[in-house]
Formats: C-alpha cells, structure tokens, sequence
C-alpha cells in the first residue's frame, strides 16, 4: 500500500518537474501545501481543526452567503460570500452533507477583496457553511441549501 | 486550446473583477463508468494561483466538491487597465495549465 502511494507520488512530481523543467510553469507555482487532510476530513469540525488548527467559530452576520434556496441539480451550486470584515486572509466554503464537507479554501492576497464566487457540488440538503479566518480569528456564517438531485456520484 | 477562459474587467470603483471559467473533468472518484462497472478514478483541480504584477491575488485549495468545468470569480484593489493577470492550475494527477489575460 504504502509503495502504492509512493509510486503515485513520485509519477505525480515526475509530471510536474518535466513542466517546470519545459518552462511552462515556475516552481513557486507549484501546489505549495495542499490540506490534505483537511480534504480528506469527513465531519466538519474535523475538516476545520485540520485546516486551522482550531475549530472555535464566531457567528457573523457581517458575512453573506449568496446560494439558492433550492438547487435542482446538486452537481452544480452556484455560492457566492462576501464579508466586510477588515483583514481577512481566508475563506473556506463547506458542505455540511458531503461525504467530505470542504470543498475550497481561498487565501487571500493583500488587495484582494473578500469577495469568492464558485459552483460547488453538494450530495443532499444541508447547510453551506462559510468559514472566514481575519486576524487569528475564525467567523463563520450558514445557508440552508435543499438538494433535489445530489450530486457527488452514486 | 488552452483550458482557461478568463476576463478582468475595471469598474468605476477601481475594483477589478476577473471571472474565470476553466475546463476540467472535476472527477470525484464516487461515480461509475456506466459501460465498464469500474469507479471512474478521481481527477480534480487541487490548486490555482492568480497574479497580478507578479503579486499573488489569491491561492484557491480545491477538493472534489468543485463542479466540473470550474467557474471563479474574485475583486481586486490596484488593478489598472492593460495590466496582466495570470493564473496557473495544478490538478492531483499533476497536470497543469496557465493563461494570462490583460485588465480591460
């Protein structure tokens, strides 16, 4: 198993370091540090532990979660948050339901905005669950979004 | 062709929005080929990277839960017309693609 994994790894880079090497992307590029556990994580509170180090959440009004009441098909919910919290370096998006609740986490650059739009899947009712991490603390805002057809497979 | 389609747009704030749109199977790794029975492995976009200038604008770390062809959208303060953005794609299989686009 675990030479399985290596093998994987190693053609993984192997396919990377022949694109660095051709130039095409620089190396800073390059997945500098993908949570995987945190990916990985199938409950919720284990899925922000492992990407904060924490999983204390601040409720906040001041964060808004644009997604429909009722999304028809669950393989493509359109999500937008936004939040007018001064410094906010990260917002992480989860589906409360999903066989592995995070779907995205996105670190922000200085001039960036706290403004994220995307499509996520979600695999049944539940709640999507904005995360904002602003100065060492952890906020977070939540919308119910009803699932007629999940779509995570199966 | 590349798989990036992507447009940053300057408003009259001085706010730079970009949209991105990206073509990528996004394989969970749950669903099944109908024709064979096996479990179509998993395929997804682990990372993107946007810049502007050089500067990082924002690092996207993303699972399965992302829909297939990804859309992203993000706001930028300091843009300014004809500027270059740039962003980059790594996916878990270690494919990558980049596209640049200039502010308008």
């Amino acid at each position: 198993m675990k030479r399985r994994i290596f093998l994987k790894g190693s053609l993984a880079t192997g396919a990377i370091g022949i694109a660095v090497g051709a130039g095409l992307i620089t190396p800073r590029m390059v997945l500098a540090a993908w949570p995987k556990a945190a990916f990985d994580s199938k409950s919720v509170d284990g899925a922000i532990d492992s990407l904060f180090g924490k999983s204390t959440l601040t409720g906040s009004d001041k964060i808004k979660i644009k997604a429909p009441d009722i999304a028809e098909n669950g393989a493509v919910v359109p999500i937008s948050i936004e939040t007018d919290i001064d410094g906010v370096e990260s917002i992480s998006l989860i589906a409360e339901n999903n066989a592995t609740p995070l779907t995205s986490s996105f670190v922000l650059g200085k001039g960036t905005l706290a403004y994220i739009a995307t499509r996520i899947k979600m695999g049944k009712t539940g709640n999507v669950i904005a995360v904002v991490k602003a100065g060492n603390k952890l906020y977070s805002a939540s919308k119910e979004v009803k699932v007629t057809i999940g779509g995570c497979g199966g | 062709m590349s798989s990036i389609k992507m447009r940053a747009t300057l408003g009259e704030n001085g706010v730079t929005t970009v949209k991105v749109l990206i073509s990528h199977p996004m394989d969970t790794g749950l669903v099944k080929d109908k024709n064979t029975g096996k479990f179509i492995p998993a395929h997804f976009i682990q990372e993107v990277v946007c810049e502007h200038n050089g500067t990082r604008l924002l690092t996207a770390e993303w699972g399965t839960a992302i829909s297939k062809n990804p859309y992203l959208s993000f706001r930028f303060k300091g843009g300014k017309a004809g500027d270059a953005i740039k962003l980059n794609w790594v996916d878990n299989l270690g494919n990558s693609d980049s596209g640049e686009v200039a502010i308008q």
